[in-house]
């Protein structure tokens, strides 16, 4: 049983120290970066409380409507997010939000039925937060690589659709570079755990008295099911989206310009 | 009539390329000329079709190319562009890269040979040759779908004389040796003349003036 590690309000602030630090750092150095260190400081420390809150009231029904609600706002939100990193590509949403949404559900669905979590708020809020937040941003990056090498391979793929390729065949080699290059700094950093560095929840385990290898072990559980599911997100995304580059008559249509 | 364009306009990027343009073209060798941003690239591009036009019909033997089969029509029309543009790999793999999609054996030294190239070329990277290299095998690739027209953007634009003569050379021969239609693109009036049979004029999106028939 792990005891329950409390912190007051006042400890909360006081390591905005070292926000202060780099925020003073970025004023001596002229990086301009005072004013979005500070808007991340405040949005976060709003929106963490305030899903704080209301993931207490949800522990507290324990009712697996009110979780697939929240995890649903979450998959909305989340493809909205990673649509805005997306701009090359067209019409990204549908495919972001259905690539959140499988990777979402297949991941819970999955460790429920092999046992691993219950089927309870506690378990499936966390751990469907964390799988959403990984997909998206590992979606998001493999459909904004995946717009710039169509931009940049342009003259290939039309050069190779010229020969009587479809569509698919020629946008293959750009997929599957888009996925490697989404894929690989996730595998490294799972290659490289607790040598180089220690995952989030195994420190904050420790932190709260858990036995180191009850750490480890939830660790583990949770590094493997992200790397599913970030897999899964990515997949999805890159072999929903690459379709809307084409006409129905395999023609690369007319991209639009990157965004400042 | 090999392609018959009428009343075809086309735009992109708010910028209008062809003005309702209408033009015959036959079999044989046809050198399309006129001056950079005229639209004979486009042209080309709607026979193969990577693009269609905004307003107006393209036929191909009387026929609209909308109602091919797309993938067939780009393997019986074949479309060479102006820059090299080739996979990874090697010689021999862009080649029958073609043939392999649609399931035909690729004659690989044939279309080697008759874009001029040594049949030593097939296992070089095609990324490491020179761009005149690359070129010939773009043609080498575009030969081996056995085509009945072969559309060529600018086919020596990124070449020394030396290397432009022998394309020249290679495509006289193409003409003497097959029975395949060639559309050539270019912006230089003496290639043109050096080339077609017949030489069409295109400017500002229409054709200028009367097809001009080369004398033998």
């Amino acid at each position: 049983m792990i005891a329950a590690l409390h912190l007051s309000p006042g400890q909360v602030v006081a390591s905005l120290a070292l926000v202060a630090v780099a925020v003073l750092v970025s004023i001596w150095q002229r990086a301009d970066l005072a004013r979005d260190i500070a808007v991340a400081t405040v949005r976060s420390f709003i929106q963490l409380t305030a899903i704080g809150y209301l993931i207490k009231v949800i522990f507290e029904q324990n009712n697996l409507v009110f979780v697939i609600a929240l995890l649903a706002t979450m998959v909305l939100f989340g493809a909205f997010t990673a649509r805005q990193r997306a701009r090359r590509v067209p019409h990204a949403f549908w495919p972001l939000l259905l690539a959140l949404a499988l990777a979402g559900s297949t991941t819970l669905l999955l460790v429920v039925a092999l046992g691993v979590f219950k089927p309870q708020a506690r378990y499936l809020v966390p751990v469907g937060g964390m799988v959403i937040g990984n997909a998206m941003t590992a979606a998001a990056v493999a459909l904004n690589r995946l717009g710039d090498d169509v931009a940049d391979g342009a003259a290939q793929i039309e050069a190779t659709l010229a020969l009587g390729a479809t569509a698919s065949e020629a946008i293959r080699p750009l997929l599957r570079r888009s996925l490697r290059s989404d894929m690989i700094p996730l595998i490294d950093s799972t290659k490289t755990t607790g040598l180089i560095f220690f995952p989030g929840t195994m420190v904050g385990m420790l932190l709260a008295g858990a036995a180191p290898i009850d750490a480890v072990r939830l660790q583990l559980v949770l590094l493997y099911v992200l790397l599913g599911s970030v897999a899964l997100a990515a997949l999805t995304a890159v072999h929903l989206a690459y379709r809307n580059f084409f006409t129905e008559a395999h023609q690369l249509r007319e991209l639009a310009q990157p965004h400042a | 009539m090999l392609f018959s364009l009428r009343d075809v306009t086309y735009g992109r990027g708010g910028r209008v390329i062809l003005s309702a343009l209408s033009v015959e073209l036959r079999e044989g060798m046809t050198a399309l000329v006129g001056p950079s941003g005229a639209g004979k690239s486009t042209l080309l591009r709607l026979l193969n079709r990577p693009a269609d036009p905004d307003i107006g019909t393209v036929e191909d033997r009387g026929r609209d190319v909308r109602d091919y089969d797309v993938l067939e029509l780009r393997r019986e029309v074949v479309l060479v562009p102006q820059l090299p543009a080739l996979l990874p790999g090697s010689v021999a793999q862009n080649v029958s890269y073609g043939p392999r999609l649609c399931g035909r054996p690729c004659k690989l030294e044939k279309a080697l040979r008759l874009a001029g190239l040594d049949g030593k070329f097939a296992e070089r990277a095609a990324q490491q040759l020179s761009v005149g290299e690359q070129q010939r095998v773009m043609l080498a690739r575009a030969l081996a779908l056995e085509p009945n027209v072969l559309l060529l953007d600018e086919p020596t634009a990124a070449l020394d004389e030396r290397s432009r003569d022998a394309v020249e050379r290679t495509l006289l021969d193409l003409h003497e040796r097959l029975s395949a239609a060639l559309i050539i693109v270019t912006h230089d009036q003496a290639q043109a003349r050096r080339l077609g049979e017949r030489v069409l004029v295109l400017d500002g999106g229409r054709i200028q003036g009367h097809p001009r028939a080369i004398p033998a």
